[in-house]
């Protein structure tokens, strides 16, 4: 679409933003309202009936997080996105115009705890169901598809670490069932990965994590690639069947490659309400401001503590897939070559009562439920993140009650190694 | 789907005035309804073609039965824009270049969904634009600064006021 490409850094500063028309300031406004004046009652009509684009109520749309959605659609390479309230919710706004209750969703075993439980029993109360699949196995992906399924989902880099998905092999899977893949891309950010350039069809982020980057709002996007025929069979009729909230338009014949993020803004935050305020989409922009910056930082720590963790004889095993040691090595250098992250668990020497002794004693580490943050962060993943799954789900997810998760910030790695050094020797005498 | 480039996009909907739309309808859910809407406020003057519609008026323009019959007094047509499917894309072309190329007929452009590649070959022997399978009021939204207000990736950098 653009002429010439511009760069990763100048997009995460520009894309979106221009200067105020108003006033001339440079830096985005945060426009703190509910509600805007229309023109006059034609132009109050036709943005009801989407016919024009603009602004009524900030539960559809606000120009701050305008800006928010099109900076992320832009680094990712979609059309648009449509914000939300947290991660959470933009897997609901995700899978919202694609399913109807009785269809079904093929999901990676390996995600984040909270994930799996929104997706094991949240989701029934819908009427929608998930089959949890090994997603090394592609030939299982292809076998757990029927006629409901309506969708494929995945983490790119999964939390809790050491895996990485070869999205290029389950979208060309999710291709051949008819479905669009959906990529938790959190953990990676565009700057390490974008799952649309692999063949993902959605892109969703809890802009809570490594996009805000230091802790302080919640947030969610989904981004769409307007590369999905919506038309192409009958699977999709929120999006290819005249609409009765809008007086029979069909969104997909009327915005094209648009149809999904029109729907977001005009059944999604319409009609459920899972809005992200203004003051948080600022936030998040100031953050993403520095996200390769700051993404570089993490990567090169967490490669030098991984490392370091993994020549210990206190420590079992180290799961970080961006040691040479991982069976995942070659697929970070083909699909993850700027990095596999900064998440990542090990095994402690005695088990459960040493990893609980490591979590109280470390200094610098923040023991928190939390990820993507400049400060450094511990936790035992399977009492927490991870606790309400069952023992196999754990294991599969790869967070079992022996391994503490590391989420690497950008403090000096050699801090974060000596606190680890000095809480080990007290946790594994 | 081909790509044209901004720069191209831009000029062309910068220098265009009058578009004679093909097939638009009058029910305001349609479409090409938002399309005519939203070019008629941009300021495009927009000659309805619709034979089924011929004689009523939209946004003060009078719906022609066909190209051929946009009075002398309408002026000049700058761009013929089609709501009509692909198949029926051929004559359509014969007849905007048979009527309107002595009128500044310098494009020809099919909607979203619309390809015809035969149709496309025979308006750019006659030297024409073809745009294909895109469309002008999104187009415009885009690169003009209506579709940032909803978050799309408009692939626009500016610092400018």
């Amino acid at each position: 679409m653009t002429d010439a490409p511009y760069g990763f850094d100048t997009l995460q500063i520009h894309a979106g933003a221009r200067p105020d028309p108003a006033t001339g300031a440079r830096q985005t406004p945060i426009y703190q309202t509910t509600a805007y004046v229309f023109r006059d009652a034609d132009h109050a009509a036709a943005l009801f009936n989407l016919q024009e684009v603009g602004y009524i109520y900030s539960r559809l749309t606000n120009p701050t997080i305008a800006v928010l959605q099109e900076r992320v659609a832009t680094l990712e390479g979609g059309v648009g996105a449509v914000a939300c309230s947290s991660g959470h919710a933009a897997q609901i706004m995700a899978l919202f115009p694609l399913m109807r209750p009785g269809d079904n969703v093929i999901v990676s075993t390996r995600l984040y705890g909270g994930s799996i439980t929104q997706f094991s029993h949240t989701i029934e109360r819908f009427g929608w169901s998930a089959k949890f699949v090994d997603f090394d196995d592609l030939d299982a992906i292809a076998e757990a598809g029927d006629e409901n399924t309506k969708a494929v989902f995945c983490e790119s880099i999964s939390n809790p670490g050491g895996y990485l998905t070869d999205i290029p092999a389950v979208a060309a899977v999710a291709d051949k069932l008819g479905v669009p893949l959906i990529v938790d891309n959190t953990l990676a950010t565009p700057y390490l990965c974008q799952p649309i350039s692999q063949g993902a069809t959605l892109v969703v982020h809890s802009t809570t994590k490594y996009l805000t980057g230091n802790g302080t709002v919640m947030g969610g996007v989904v981004v769409d690639s307007g590369n999905f025929d919506w038309s192409a069979s009958d699977k999709f009729p929120s999006l290819s069947q005249p609409e009765p909230a809008y007086h029979g338009m069909t969104f997909h014949e009327t915005f094209g490659a648009l149809a999904f993020t029109f729907h977001g803004i005009a059944i999604g935050l319409r009609d459920l309400g899972m809005t992200l305020n203004p003051q948080a989409a600022h936030y998040t922009l100031m953050g993403i401001e520095t996200l390769s910056l700051r993404m570089e930082r993490h990567v090169e720590n967490a490669l030098k503590v991984a490392t370091w963790l993994e020549n210990d004889p206190r420590v079992d095993f180290v799961t970080y897939a961006g040691l040479p040691s991982s069976p995942y090595r070659d697929r970070a250098k083909k699909l993850y070559p700027k990095g596999a992250g900064a998440l990542f668990t090990f095994a402690v020497k005695g088990g459960y009562a040493a990893c609980v002794k490591l979590v109280d004693n470390v200094e610098i580490f923040s023991h928190v439920a939390n990820l993507g943050d400049t400060r450094s962060l511990i936790i035992h993943a399977a009492s927490t993140t991870h606790r309400q799954l069952t023992t196999e789900q754990q294991e599969a997810a790869g967070a079992s009650a022996n391994v503490v998760r590391l989420s690497i910030g950008t403090e000096t790695a050699d801090d974060l190694i000596r606190d680890l050094d000095q809480a080990l020797a007290i946790a594994v005498k | 789907m081909t790509d044209y480039t901004d720069k191209f996009l831009r000029e062309l909907l910068s220098t265009t005035k009058t578009i004679a739309m093909v097939g638009v309808s009058l029910n305001e859910m349609r479409p090409s309804y938002f399309v005519a809407r939203y070019l008629n406020l941009k300021g495009f003057k927009v000659v309805p073609i619709n034979p089924g519609q011929a004689g009523k008026t939209l946004f003060g323009q009078m719906i022609y039965p066909s190209l051929a019959e946009i009075p002398e007094d309408v002026g000049p047509i700058d761009m013929v824009d089609i709501f009509r499917r692909s198949e029926h894309v051929g004559p359509i072309v014969d007849d905007a270049i048979a009527a309107l190329s002595t009128r500044g007929l310098r494009t020809i452009w099919m909607q979203i969904g619309v390809i015809n590649e035969d149709a496309e070959a025979v308006a750019k022997a006659a030297g024409l634009n073809v745009i294909m399978n895109r469309c002008p009021k999104i187009e415009h939204q885009r690169l003009f600064g209506e579709l940032r207000k909803a978050g799309f990736n408009t692939g626009v950098i500016s610092s400018k006021l």
